[in-house]
């Protein structure tokens, strides 16, 4: 557990040191989400139809602008052989970074997207989902993500090799993410919406950091 | 400190497709020193990422018995927007010890980065960066150091610097192994030349 919270606080150290990093990926969200009404035009009842699936394609695509850096850094600096090394077990330190991603990427997103979700004319109630939903939902891409960044770890144009991989495993997330707050703005329930999305956020804690870490031997050898 | 041994029998291993050395035996024990020497591609590197467990042998046994290893690589490991003391101290937590400030401050001592403890990594030389990251393993209770080519960037000052932090290891009972090109000049050290 020491090594897990080593870890954890040194990657948000590291972020906290370059915050122009994490500066990136929420103007991209803000930029890519305030498009959407610019493009379409003032008309209510379309950008609240489709406020859920905007946001929540913004986030993914924000998150996944800073994973290709999660293990690379570590990379190619040397460090990887160090995680690879320690006594403890790599799928927690997989965990540990993962974690800390999802503290400088998701969670601001999860606070972030309420207030452009006003820009769509989403009420309250949606602009809640639309944060409740990020909560839980932004984990399983950080994971997802996190496969991603360590399979391709070393490749020429991991960016785009990481997107490829990651977007097709999104879906599932997006899907009920977006379906959540557009049965919210319809006056549905949303619970079982935010029940799939916890399920699919404990199924990656449960099974992902062991996929990362396997990629991740593979690619120090 | 325990007292580290090795046994390595029989070793292959493969870079690139092709065989970079086999057959290769040889035994260490406790206060042990091996220099690996050989031109560039002759193995050195997959050798000592073999033994850390970072590389795969393709034949052969490695086996080590009470050993904590402290690995120095062709990179240094460390984080350029951490200071020399964060960069010491997350290390020796990541090995899931408790860093001690006494042990790491001799450390930077002996490689004469007191001043620099609190720079950023990313600030300091090449050379400076060297002497941080073997101050890392310097710092730790590991009582088995496997360093690749750990004089690169060194001024003849800190070379003898690390000759004598590697001797007071030795001395202490650990063991170390340095891929170099660099002659290591101490006392009872031993030579396994490859590519030949």
């Amino acid at each position: 557990m020491t090594a897990f919270a080593a870890l954890f606080q040194r990657d948000l150290r590291l972020v906290l040191r370059r915050p122009g990093d994490v500066a990136v990926v929420l103007a991209f969200f803000v930029v890519a989400t305030t498009l959407f009404p610019l493009g379409i035009g003032p008309e209510a009842n379309l950008l609240a139809r489709i406020a859920g699936g905007v946001l929540w394609s913004a986030a993914l695509f924000a998150a996944l602008l800073s994973l290709d850096r999660l293990f690379a850094a570590d990379h190619e600096d040397g460090a990887l052989d160090l995680l690879l090394l320690a006594p403890g077990a790599l799928e927690l330190a997989v965990l540990a970074k993962c974690a800390a991603h999802w503290i400088v990427t998701g969670l601001p997103l999860a606070v972030l997207a309420p207030l452009l979700g006003a820009a769509f004319g989403l009420d309250g109630r949606s602009l809640g989902a639309v944060a409740l939903t990020l909560l839980v939902g932004t984990p399983t891409l950080s994971l997802i993500g996190g496969l991603a960044a360590a399979l391709t770890l070393g490749a020429r144009k991991s960016g785009a090799l990481l997107a490829l991989l990651a977007l097709p495993l999104c879906v599932p997330t997006l899907i009920f993410g977006a379906g959540a707050i557009e049965a919210v703005a319809t006056g549905e329930g949303f619970t079982v919406h935010i029940a799939i999305l916890a399920a699919l956020a404990l199924m990656a804690v449960a099974t992902l950091p062991w996929a990362v870490a396997a990629a991740l031997r593979q690619a120090g050898e | 400190m325990a007292t580290a041994s090795l046994e390595v029998t029989d070793l292959a291993c493969r870079r690139g497709g092709r065989r970079v050395f086999e057959r290769l035996s040889f035994a260490l024990g406790g206060g042990a020193l091996l220099a690996l020497t050989g031109p560039n591609g002759s193995g050195k590197t997959t050798l000592l990422r073999a033994l850390a467990g970072l590389g795969r042998a393709e034949a052969g046994t490695i086996a080590w018995r009470d050993a904590d290893i402290a690995w120095l690589g062709h990179l240094d490991g460390l984080k350029g927007d951490l200071t020399v003391f964060e960069n010491i101290d997350v290390a020796e937590r990541l090995r899931g010890a408790a860093p001690e400030r006494a042990r790491i401050d001799g450390a930077l001592a002996s490689f004469d980065l007191t001043a620099l403890a609190a720079r950023p990594v990313r600030t300091l030389s090449a050379g400076q960066r060297r002497r941080a990251a073997l101050a890392r393993v310097a710092a730790s209770r590991a009582n088995a150091w496997l360093l690749d080519e750990p004089f690169n960037a060194l001024d003849a000052a800190s070379q003898e610097s690390l000759r004598t932090v590697l001797a007071r290891h030795l001395g202490e009972g650990g063991l170390a192994i340095a891929a170099t090109h660099v002659p290591l000049d101490i006392a009872g050290g031993r030579t396994l030349e490859l590519g030949t």
